[in-house]
């Protein structure tokens, strides 16, 4: 037998502008990522504040593995506690969503909780007619499932199990938090989800969002029907330690043909214009122009503007080859008619089926294909240089290397 | 309704339901809007979005000349791996609304083929439909494609 020797686990010397391809593909680095990043000292993005309107109302959701239950307890706060029962482990609440009286019951053990995640019944503590039951001095309570800390950032619901993760502003930067807000102006209003599941590692999702460079190289479809143009106005903001950032545009249709061809696009051969172009009919409901806005948060948060398209993106890691994307729409609950007509014709644009969305599932997955062969190696990240900055152009991979910035800190590489 | 009108719709929607998956699996989706009037509407949602009353869709279209947007995006634009899609459909329930109208409910499996020679069962699911009558051939005023999952895997390029 040939030998092979260990792996090694150690960042290339060229920086945040290298990325080795085991980050992508070893099991042990896949339980540190846990560890560290998720039950670590970072936020969750878990869902929306409105999916949750009443008391007594519940999610069950993931924080990277773990899963997690999420729901607003009779004084109307939101609370988050690891869905596992404190006597066997098993999952204390099986449904997806629902309304909750006023507890959870185990339904192995029939243990209850409170809508906190505290545990407040044992079937049988005492046993019966004197037999049976536990120890006088048995505290099961010690044993219950762990809380988390819970913050509503503009309707965002974020949760972390470390104390010291600063706040969820401090977190973003106060410049990327002033994008969410732009966003989050009103009372939401959720028109639905789905999910999308990659056969992918979760990094490849997050480093394809943060990605600002391959937007109009590999989504073709705003430069076919020749609805965009390269040099229009936009950049990249980039938050707190590299984690955070937000990559903008201001699209206007383009009369002009020739100058993707002189980009070196491969794109804009023929002359295609939209039959149905009201599916891009759209409104400056934030009254700057931006017509796109993507903002990501290490390590599981999107939101979305694509025209009067909103929409957040749950990132939930599966394993080291499997990501859920958990895909949450909204409008708001001002919306008129029309808005509420456009946001329906526009989702089209998102989602597996989107229109400048759907090859983002297929070009992560060529990638964690692609290295399948070469965990030594490392992908080549200098486009716009090799620091992690704010640029003024969106041809630059500043936010990925600030996501590896983040990434490297965390995991202590 | 007599016995041998009764029959006729039944064929009548059963042709159009066959055409359609044909059409598509057979790669020919230039032809899939012809199937539907010229105001008509095609959405993809999940059980889920349906029973909870929430309109976000997956697809959505309400012209011919949408659908033929889609194709077009599909043929042009969108970039996906190689691809075809086998659909199984259920036989139909078929009910009459009114002289030029009927309404039908059949199930689906859709297995996906990919170049690597991998299958996989891709969406399995409801179709909710509203067909006219009143031409020669019976077409879709309405396709409502309601998936049993929540989930997608990688990406819906071809329509369900």
């Amino acid at each position: 037998m040939p030998r092979t020797s260990p792996p090694q686990r150690a960042w290339p010397a060229e920086g945040n502008a290298r990325v080795p391809y085991w980050v992508y593909q070893d099991e042990e680095i896949y339980a540190r990522e846990q560890a560290l990043i998720f039950r670590g000292a970072t936020w969750s993005f878990v869902g929306l504040d409105a999916e949750l309107p009443a008391p007594g109302d519940f999610k069950t959701t993931f924080v990277g593995d773990m899963p997690v239950v999420v729901a607003r307890d009779g004084g109307g706060t939101l609370r988050c506690f690891e869905n596992r029962c404190a006597h066997r482990g098993a999952l204390i609440c099986m449904q997806a969503r629902g309304r909750a009286e006023k507890e959870f019951a185990c339904v192995y053990h029939n243990w209850t909780y409170d809508l906190a995640g505290n545990l407040t019944g044992v079937a049988f503590r005492r046993g019966i007619k004197g037999q049976g039951g536990m120890p006088a001095d048995a505290k099961p309570e010690r044993h219950g499932p762990r809380q988390l800390r819970v913050e509503v950032f503009c309707g965002l619901v974020f949760v972390t199990l470390s104390a010291e993760t600063p706040s969820v502003a401090d977190t973003l930067g106060p410049e990327v938090a002033a994008r969410v807000r732009r966003v989050m102006k009103a009372p939401v209003r959720v028109l639905g989800g789905y999910s999308q599941v990659f056969p992918n590692n979760w990094k490849l999702y997050l480093d394809n969002v943060k990605d600002s460079y391959h937007a109009s190289l590999l989504h073709l479809f705003f430069t076919k029907f020749r609805i965009n143009r390269l040099e229009m106005k936009g950049g990249v903001i980039m938050g707190a330690g590299g984690g955070s950032h937000v990559s903008f545009n201001m699209m206007r249709s383009d009369p002009g043909a020739g100058e993707y061809e002189r980009a070196g696009m491969r794109t804009a051969g023929g002359d295609y214009r939209l039959e149905a172009p009201e599916l891009l009919d759209s409104v400056d409901e934030f009254g700057d122009g931006v017509t796109l806005q993507i903002l990501a948060a290490f390590p599981n948060f999107v939101l979305q503007q694509i025209q009067n398209s909103l929409a957040v993106r749950q990132i939930l890691p599966k394993g080291v080859g499997r990501t859920e994307l958990v895909w949450t729409a909204f409008g708001f609950a001002g919306d008129d008619g029309a808005m509420a007509e456009r946001r329906i014709r526009q989702a089209n644009l998102i989602g597996p089926a989107g229109f400048i969305s759907m090859e983002d599932g297929a070009a992560t997955a060529f990638v964690q294909r692609g290295v399948q062969a070469a965990s030594d190696r490392a992908s080549f990240v200098e486009m716009g240089g090799r620091d992690v900055a704010s640029s003024e152009s969106r041809v630059t991979e500043t936010s990925v290397r600030g996501l590896w910035q983040a990434y490297r800190r965390h995991m202590g590489l | 309704m007599d016995a041998e009108a009764e029959l006729r719709l039944r064929l009548r929607v059963e042709d159009l339901s066959a055409r359609y998956v044909h059409c598509i699996d057979d790669d020919r989706l230039e032809e899939w809007p012809e199937l539907f009037v010229e105001r008509g509407r095609y959405r993809v949602t999940t059980a889920e979005n349906h029973e909870r009353g929430l309109p976000l869709p997956i697809v959505y279209a309400d012209s011919r000349a949408m659908l033929r947007d889609r194709v077009a995006a599909l043929r042009q634009a969108n970039i996906y791996e190689p691809q075809r899609y086998r659909h199984l459909v259920s036989s139909l329930i078929v009910d009459r609304v009114d002289a030029n109208t009927a309404e039908a409910v059949s199930n689906f499996h859709v297995v996906r083929v990919m170049q690597t020679g991998e299958s996989m069962l891709f969406a399995t699911g409801r179709y909710l439909d509203r067909v006219r009558l009143d031409g020669g051939r019976a077409l879709f005023e309405e396709r409502v494609v309601v998936l049993d999952s929540r989930a997608i895997d990688t990406l819906l390029a071809i329509p369900l």
